[in-house]
């Protein structure tokens, strides 16, 4: 399988990934974004595809889906944007979203579109492990997208171990038992979480996300890991300063 | 045993944990234990004794003779309304701190729609002496102020959730998101038939006391075990789980739910699931939910808040595929007309969301000699002002 994530993934760079919602501030904002991103040296992008009830989430993302859904965005409406994203955007794109909107759309019709756009991989936290592999694991390789998986500081190391096997691009290390967006800066709990994963020679490396928000806490989730992904911190900044600053939040980055 | 839950968490092709991997741990811990524990012997022993000596169990079914006359049917009533705390509600808090006890658990939290729920829950709570959190929509906090002020006083803090429309949906959300940021210590009470597997199983089996008594009650009563029909109303659906278990296997017995048409089906203002819903997953499980095109979970609306849910069980969901059960909607102003003639003819006040129930004679005929049993959910305290302000009675 030829997939933009693994020339970033062999790359020697630690890598900097960008979550956001579609349809956010503004419902024709996506394209914008993800352009702005990609000029400003973002490694990889997640394009959040807004869900009404996000579970795993917190007040920064949730408020931010529920604009974008008030600004009329719909998977339709997302997947005609992101129609020609390939003319000019080569970084890897992935689609985050809960699976409700994906099933009303049709799986395979879903992935099916993905490929046509280009997008890389999907990241859905609520399509369980083991569905995924009884249901929906062909149709994902069919059309070359990468399934991305979530491991937790509780996630038991027999269950990682089993989760590693099933990806095939990189993990999704969550920092800390949170929600998006609700840890400040990351402590001695984090540092041993973090090493312990290190220590256990995965067989993909891992990205981590959920509370990386500024130089201090990439540079720490980037000791150990691949990259790490920003989303509650880049939405705010997108709240106070609309789309025309990207590059100055990703300079504060790194 | 088709109609009961398979070893994968599914009833037909309803169910399973449709969950992130944040709440894996947890709810994975509970599969493998809940039905060992569940029915340990000492478990059941102190269960069963708080139903009896705390709740006040068993409910009676009671004959409602003036009922009966009026729609020409033999109609029993469980009382479930006669329970501590009001409601059926109870059954199943009593029967999760129990759970959350023997699983180590020091914190409890739930979602509440109307508050019976959250008050079951802050009852059981203080029995325990164990910390207590409520989730409950913004909106329905300041229209449920006496329940607030109930689960207050039982010593329960009461957190409201802000996001989304505000409401049940939303308390839910943040009950999960709260068991995402405390996954160690905290034990998720979830009120309805719905959930991740093993929750709906679990609540239901719970309830089932209620149909596990009607069995026994009925055979005093009428001589046999079975009635021709077993009558519910459906929010997310644990009375009516509850209510069906026992006689999910006996074909002979008809099973009935009732929705909550809201101001009419089509109206746009409505929770009957089974008439507007789709598959697809809400809080954890694949189900029957009401939703856009786009599968954005939308906003139901009922005069009864304890059925304002915009999906059902799992259990449900199959039950209505099936063909099992049959399933009919009564609007605001059937149920609340129905609540009313109860009162009169009975001298019993039922919550709204029992009166839906009650107006399944709106929409079906019955034989004078069928034997039907309703499960009378709740009693009505909790909404005298919606009645009064509903009839104008002040």
């Amino acid at each position: 399988m030829n997939n933009r994530i693994f020339t970033e993934l062999d790359s020697d760079k630690k890598l900097l990934s960008i979550y956001f919602t579609a349809g956010y501030p503004h419902l024709n904002d996506t394209v914008k974004i993800i352009q702005d991103l990609e000029n400003s040296g973002v490694d990889m992008i997640e394009i959040g595809l807004p869900f009404s009830d996000p579970l795993a989430d917190g007040p920064t993302i949730q408020e931010s889906s529920t604009t974008a859904l008030k600004n009329g965005m719909t998977t339709e409406i997302l997947f005609n944007q992101l129609q020609d994203i390939r003319k000019t955007v080569s970084i890897p794109l992935i689609i985050m979203g809960y699976f409700n909107p994906m099933l009303q759309f049709g799986v395979e019709d879903f992935c099916k579109k993905c490929n046509e756009i280009g997008i890389d991989g999907l990241i859905i936290p609520d399509l369980p492990l083991d569905v995924y592999q009884e249901q929906y694991e062909t149709i994902f390789k069919k059309y070359g997208l990468i399934n991305v998986f979530l491991i937790t500081p509780q996630t038991s190391e027999e269950r990682i171990k089993k989760i590693d096997a099933a990806s095939n691009g990189f993990i999704y290390m969550v920092s800390s038992a949170s929600v998006t967006g609700s840890k400040s800066g990351f402590g001695k709990e984090q540092e041993s979480y973090f090493k312990r994963i290190a220590s256990l020679n995965l067989k993909h490396p891992q990205i981590v996300g959920f509370g990386i928000k500024d130089k201090k806490t990439f540079a720490q989730a980037t000791e150990t890991a691949k990259g790490a992904i920003i989303g509650s911190a880049f939405i705010k900044h997108l709240t106070a300063h609309g789309t025309d600053n990207i590059e100055s939040f990703i300079k504060s980055i790194r | 045993m088709k109609y009961h839950v398979d070893e994968k968490g599914y009833y037909g092709e309803f169910g399973g944990a449709f969950i992130p991997e944040m709440l894996y741990p947890n709810v994975e811990e509970l599969r493998q234990k809940y039905i060992e524990i569940m029915y340990e012997e000492s478990f059941q022993k102190e269960f069963h004794q708080l139903l009896k000596d705390y709740v006040g169990r068993p409910s009676p079914l009671y004959y409602a003779k003036r009922l009966s006359e009026k729609h020409g049917a033999k109609i029993y009533l469980k009382r479930e309304d006669l329970n501590h705390t009001g409601a059926h509600k109870v059954n199943n808090t009593i029967g999760q701190i129990l759970m959350a006890k023997r699983l180590g658990k020091n914190r409890i939290i739930a979602e509440t729609g109307a508050g019976q729920h959250g008050v079951a829950t802050a009852t059981v709570c203080a029995l325990m002496g164990i910390k207590c959190v409520v989730y409950m929509g913004e909106i329905d906090i300041a229209r449920q102020a006496p329940n607030v002020a109930r689960m207050k006083m039982l010593g329960a803090e009461v957190r409201p959730a802000l996001s989304g429309s505000k409401t049940l949906k939303d308390a839910t959300n943040e009950a999960i998101r709260d068991w995402i940021n405390n996954p160690v210590d905290t034990h998720y009470i979830i009120g309805s038939a719905i959930g991740p597997h093993p929750y709906p199983d679990m609540v239901t089996r719970f309830q089932s006391i209620i149909s596990e008594e009607i069995k026994w009650q009925l055979k005093e009563k009428e001589g046999k075990e079975n009635p021709d029909y077993v009558i519910a109303c459906i929010g997310g659906g644990s009375n009516a789980a509850g209510t069906y278990y026992h006689f999910l296997d006996d074909m002979e017995v008809g099973i009935i739910a009732v929705e909550a048409a809201g101001k009419g089906i089509d109206s746009g203002e409505s929770a009957a699931t089974s008439a507007l819903g789709k598959v697809g997953i809400i809080h954890g499980c694949k189900t029957m939910l009401m939703q856009t095109n786009d599968g954005q979970i939308t906003e139901p609306y009922s005069i009864s808040a304890g059925l304002d849910y915009p999906g059902v069980g799992p259990m449900h969901s199959h039950l209505y595929k099936s063909g099992r059960a049959e399933f009919y909607s009564a609007t605001d102003e059937e149920a609340m007309r129905s609540g009313l003639e109860l009162s009169k003819l009975e001298g019993i006040i039922p919550a709204i969301e029992s009166a839906h129930a009650l107006a399944i004679f709106e929409h079906k005929k019955f034989n004078p000699d069928d034997v039907l049993v309703i499960s009378l959910s709740g009693r009505g305290d909790k909404d005298l002002q919606t009645y009064i302000d509903y009839f104008k009675l002040a």
